[in-house]
């Protein structure tokens, strides 16, 4: 199974939104098997999934996390589903 | 009825219920129900451990300070604060958040504000608060849990509301509103930029400015840094004889005082964990259902979705807001009394959105005294805040956010003029005020006077 994880500063709010906004993406996409779950800057580790999103504004302190995905704005749905739907390809999900 | 009384009066079980309710409407499989409830009960209980790691740090902190200025010093932080009241408050919060984000959907379902709270940790402190202000006020557990939750949906509803034209601005759009209970503090801030509308085009985006510290946007970071340099100022004010004659048991002053300091943040980590635990069922079924229930609503997302508009301007915000938590301080030094010590948690996520409402109305010189602005504001907030605050108002610690002070202490100060009777009219009169179907030019009163 495979593993996405949103980070933010705090790990309460955006991250949060972001992992409910992919879901909704996985589901009108039709995959399954990827995990989403939200994290806080300080807690993420390379180990902790296989592919990270982050806002622009914390790309920095996210650099060492591996196979991250940055986010210019974290309210555009249209964006984030070409994001999502790229890294599930490359994936081999769809 | 004893038994049954019991289970439910243990918040822990209670908002596992919640969840477990939310996760049945929304038909989720076996599977994922189990999980989520069983994730939610051991949040709760994850929170009141760290409540109990972060009081052990913040006692001495009280004493140090008090042995060292003779004023009682207060940082600023809602995680603190929420942990150590949902230990008294746990199960009328737990009540109050459930019914509150209910009041929301039903507001914004039959009014014209159209807003639906979204921010989860946020409704969960500010249901904390209330909780807190209702029984102060004397209300019995019934009424206090009404009336609770119908201030809790009302300021779900104000807060966004009163910033929308702001966001409008700065967006471009009015799709999306923002969720922050700080929301006074941005709107002064905005308001404060349209002073400097003459150089609006000096935005911050033009600066070159260093950005080298955005590792302050990692709050295990900012707040174990901040605290180590709070503690060790103190403690180098108490000084040795104090501190290991009363505190540390004969350990070096300064050697215990670090330990305490990442103790804090140790509190603040753990607290929020549980947080994560408890919100992760219970915000995507507060979402699910009201976009089912309310046609066009605005979701009021967290603060950090507008930091892209204005990178430069987070960073300025900051630093004038930090500024002005300081310039607050050295004020209280004076005044005497209570010292609201200046958080970095608190002026970074306020003070940079402030930068960002400041820039967005008034460039780079209404960003820095927007920022300036909201600084003082959440500094004074707090003073007035904890005397309607109970025992709670005798912690090291309370809100950090403009809104929780000043919806804390428009209640508490009703309560304090004529009780929970004061309280309850003045709730019926804002829903009826919300009601009204708004004509153009009255839309903004009702926010106004909330406002104030």
């Amino acid at each position: 199974m495979m593993k996405f994880l949103t980070v933010c500063g705090s790990g309460l709010g955006t991250s949060f939104m972001v992992e409910m906004n992919i879901n909704q993406i996985l589901q009108e996409l039709g995959v399954d098997g990827i995990e989403v779950a939200h994290s806080d800057l300080s807690s993420a580790t390379p180990g902790d999934a296989d592919v990270f999103f982050l806002a622009k504004d914390i790309a920095d302190g996210g650099s060492h996390l591996g196979e991250v995905v940055v986010l210019e704005s974290i309210i555009d749905m249209d964006e984030l589903r070409e994001k999502v739907e790229k890294v599930v390809r490359e994936k081999g999900y769809l | 009825m004893g038994t049954m009384i019991d289970i439910l009066s243990e918040p822990a079980i209670l908002v596992a219920l919640i969840a477990l309710i939310g996760l049945i409407a929304q038909k989720k499989g076996i599977a994922d129900t189990v999980k989520g409830t069983t994730k939610t009960f051991v949040g709760f209980l994850v929170i009141a451990a760290g409540a109990g790691i972060l009081s052990g740090s913040l006692t001495p902190f009280g004493a140090m300070f008090e042995e060292a200025f003779n004023v009682s010093g207060v940082v600023p932080n809602n995680e603190a604060v929420v942990a150590l009241a949902l230990t008294e408050y746990g199960t009328t919060t737990a009540l109050i958040m459930f019914f509150g984000m209910i009041v929301n959907i039903l507001i914004a379902r039959f009014t014209r504000y159209k807003y639906i709270f979204l921010t989860g940790h946020h409704t969960l402190y500010l249901a904390c608060m209330l909780a807190v202000i209702m029984a102060v006020a004397g209300f019995n557990t019934v009424g206090l849990i009404a009336a609770g939750s119908v201030a809790l949906g009302i300021v779900m509803t104000l807060s966004p509301a009163i910033l929308q034209p702001f966001m409008r601005q700065l967006t471009g759009n009015d799709n999306v509103a923002l969720g922050h209970f700080s929301a006074v503090g941005y709107a002064a801030s905005g308001l404060v930029g349209k002073l400097f509308k003459g150089s609006k085009e000096t935005s911050t985006e033009n600066i070159k400015f260093p950005n080298g510290l955005g590792f302050l946007r990692d709050s295990t970071v900012s707040i174990a840094l901040t605290m180590i340099v709070m503690y060790l100022i103190v403690a180098f004010f108490a000084g040795p004889a104090f501190i290991e004659a009363e505190l540390s048991g004969g350990t070096n002053f300064l050697v215990f005082s670090f330990i305490q300091a990442g103790t804090f943040a140790a509190g603040v980590f753990v607290i929020l964990s549980g947080v994560r635990l408890v919100l992760a069922e219970i915000v995507p079924a507060f979402k699910g259902i009201s976009t089912k229930l309310v046609p066009n609503a605005k979701p009021a997302l967290d603060v950090p979705i507008i930091f892209t508009y204005a990178p430069n301007a987070v960073l300025i915000g900051f630093f004038a807001s930090f500024l002005g938590g300081i310039a607050s301080m050295v004020i209280m030094i004076f005044l005497g009394g209570v010292i609201i010590l200046p958080g970095v948690v608190p002026h970074f996520f306020t003070g940079a959105a402030a930068g960002v409402f400041g820039n967005a109305t008034g460039g780079f010189k209404g960003s820095v005294a927007g920022a300036f602005v909201n600084g003082i504001i959440i500094s004074f907030l707090p003073v007035f805040l904890m005397p309607v605050l109970g025992d709670l108002g005798f912690a090291n610690t309370t809100f950090s956010d403009a809104d929780f002070g000043v919806s804390g202490i428009f209640f508490g100060s009703l309560a304090n003029y004529a009780g929970p009777i004061a309280i309850t009219i003045s709730l019926v009169v804002i829903i009826l005020l919300m009601i009204i179907p708004g004509k153009k030019k009255n839309n903004n009163q009702p926010e106004e006077s909330k406002a104030g």
